[in-house]
């Protein structure tokens, strides 16, 4: 109990079955304020899934999802969760790709999100200045009037971390940062997450084991659905049953 | 700050066809009203009528576009609510009509005395005022296509789905006017128009009154939609359309602003309806056609999705071209429209104005950096276009 309470996102003993495929098998997992953790795991382990039901996507169907220990993100929608203060990244850079670099940072800025307020209200010198430095973070200053869909894929997934910075949340759910990236866009990657971390509370999902390697944090490990191991990166890869996994029996 | 947000919304190139849009229908009721018949110059009053209801089509079409073109939502049913528009103007008329009906009786329509009501049904009070009536043309719209948008929104129906319930709804409101018991005349709807605000509605002057208004809310309904895509709502809107899961996990209600702009393109088709009316002089269960509604959505292609200068131009130019077909082609004029829908959408995808003068639509159809510098305006001080990228 006073691990829920000290944490920023608490899930315990969450399962989630699609048409009797068990996505999620009695899942927990706890990250407290402003760490950083790295999931790993096999196809199929149920990483995506995860993120599902923290950002309300998928509703999980037995256990507990809390976030900052008090409120139950089992019955609250996409919308009232990202407003709680939780960003979500996803696998595939997913950006407005009509609207320019500037436009989508944005919509993405923290601030009302009510339909009268965003028909009658501008953006404010505040807003504009942090997103001229989330500009500056992300390394797109010069790209700020293009459209989004003019971006290359490494841009993209920069642009949408750049969109997770000015919604400012308290956590920050990352899948697959490095997907598609070149070696030093990855190192880079790695770097700016680290930066984030700290004010925010970040969650990433790897494959790239040198990434994870990079990011230097607790890494949990999820097999079918469940927490197989959880430690340092050495500690988790030197475990038999996580070798198994990862290079068959 | 309604004031720039009008500025933001009238920037670029809007100011082209306001005043193409006031400017024309002004001469056309100049060589009307101030040349006699017989004169080369004369425009005879019947063209009047026809290229008022055009403008009323036009408004339809904006109100189309303004939900596909921008928030992606296909409605097939908008009909419905230009109908419903048109029914509360009809039913001012039918009460302006008075004792001047076939049966003379100076408070039931005649459809009513020819069914031996002898009480007005409930529904019909209070649309003998003027501004009650003209309140109805945009409250029935409204409040209908609120409480459908509530539910289906709400419920996360998209795409085709929600296209064909929209199709539904209209077909069920055909079934329903077309019952006497409804009152609202049944099949034969609403008509013998005889005066408007007091005005003999077949006289020329109320015609060009009638046409002129029509010219107006097109306009107003044009700035109304610049203004709203304009705005930050405006580029919500676009991202629904585009990654609707996307904006959600940003934290935005999309069921909220998929409403609020359902239900303000409800009220402007609403408008046109009831403008179309006394134009045209009759209301009926027909207008509800789900074909008519299919077509207001080809106006919208043909012009150009996303553009609301090419709703505009779509609707005038396919009903013209109808015009043109039905009396020059009576045999084949089906044939001819059809092929020009199979050509534009072969060689025109993205329409007129989006293919020929993407300029024109704002920026969200071209590519063009030119009005890039438009959507920095947000901040209230126009700013260079690259200003935000210096460091």
């Amino acid at each position: 109990m006073e691990e829920k309470a000290t944490s920023i996102l608490y899930v315990s003993g969450v399962s989630v079955t699609f048409d009797g495929f068990r996505a999620l098998n009695n899942l927990s997992l706890v990250i407290k304020p402003g760490e950083m953790r790295a999931i790993i795991g096999p196809n199929g382990a149920g990483k995506t899934t995860m993120m599902d039901v923290i950002t309300g996507k998928t509703r999980c169907d037995t256990g507990e999802v809390y976030f900052n220990g008090t409120t139950d993100l089992r019955v609250l929608d996409e919308a009232a969760i990202a407003q709680l203060g939780i960003g979500r990244k996803f696998q595939k850079p997913t950006v407005f790709e009509m609207h320019t670099v500037f436009d989508n940072l944005m919509l993405a800025l923290a601030g009302d999100r009510g339909v009268f307020r965003t028909l009658f209200g501008g953006l404010t010198a505040k807003g504009r200045k942090r997103i001229d430095e989330i500009l500056g973070i992300i390394r797109l200053g010069d790209l700020a009037q293009t459209d989004a869909g003019g971006l290359s894929h490494g841009q993209k997934q920069w642009l949408e971390i750049g969109m997770l910075l000015a919604q400012n949340p308290k956590v920050l759910l990352v899948d697959e940062p490095a997907a598609g990236m070149t070696d030093d866009e990855t190192a880079e990657t790695a770097k700016l997450l680290k930066e984030i971390t700290g004010e925010h509370s970040v969650i990433v999902v790897e494959h790239d084991m040198t990434f994870v390697r990079d990011l230097g944090v607790k890494v949990t490990v999820l097999h079918e659905g469940s927490v197989l191991a959880e430690g340092s990166l050495d500690h988790v890869s030197a475990d038999q049953r996580v070798i198994e996994v990862y290079l068959g029996r | 700050m309604i004031t720039r947000l009008l500025l933001n919304g009238l920037g670029g190139r809007a100011w082209i066809v306001l005043s193409l849009l006031l400017g024309l229908p002004l001469l056309i009721v100049l060589l009307n009203l101030g040349f006699p018949e017989g004169s080369a110059l004369h425009v005879p009053t019947y063209a009047i009528a026809l290229l008022g209801k055009y403008l009323c089509y036009a408004l339809l079409a904006l109100s189309v576009d303004l939900v596909w073109g921008y928030c992606g939502i296909l409605s097939l049913g908008h009909g419905a609510f230009f109908s419903l528009g048109g029914y509360a103007m009809g039913m001012y008329l039918m009460r302006m009509i008075g004792d001047r009906g076939v049966y003379a009786n100076p408070l039931l329509p005649d459809f009513m005395v020819f069914l031996n009501w002898t009480e007005l049904p409930w529904y019909w009070m209070g649309f003998d005022v003027a501004p009650f009536a003209f309140l109805m043309v945009l409250v029935a719209p409204g409040v209908l296509a609120f409480v459908f948008g509530w539910f289906a929104f709400r419920s996360r129906v998209t795409g085709v789905y929600l296209s064909i319930i929209t199709q539904a709804l209209t077909y069920a409101l055909l079934l329903a006017f077309f019952r006497n018991d409804m009152g609202f005349g049944g099949n034969n709807g609403l008509t013998d128009f005889k005066e408007i605000l007091g005005f003999d509605i077949q006289a020329d002057g109320t015609r060009a009154a009638l046409f002129l208004a029509s010219a107006v809310a097109v306009a107003l309904g044009y700035i109304i939609c610049r203004t709203v895509v304009g705005s930050r709502l405006g580029k919500v809107l676009i991202a629904v359309r585009d990654a609707e899961s996307r904006i959600r996990f940003l934290g935005y209600r999309v069921e909220r602003f998929k409403l609020f702009v359902w239900t303000l393109s409800a009220c402007m088709a609403g408008v046109a309806g009831a403008l179309y009316v006394p134009q045209v002089g009759i209301i009926n269960p027909g207008e509800f056609a789900p074909a008519n509604s299919i077509e207001a959505v080809i106006w919208v292609a043909v012009g150009g999705r996303g553009t609301l200068v090419g709703a505009i131009l779509g609707a005038l130019l396919v009903n013209g071209a109808k015009t043109y077909f039905t009396a020059a082609l009576p045999d084949v004029w089906l044939f001819a429209l059809g092929g020009l829908f199979i050509a534009v959408t072969l060689f025109l995808p993205k329409g007129i104005i989006g293919t020929f003068a993407p300029r024109f639509a704002g920026k969200k159809m071209g590519s063009g950096q030119a009005e890039k510098g438009v959507a920095l305006s947000e901040g209230g001080e126009v700013k260079p276009v690259n200003a935000s990228a210096g460091e």
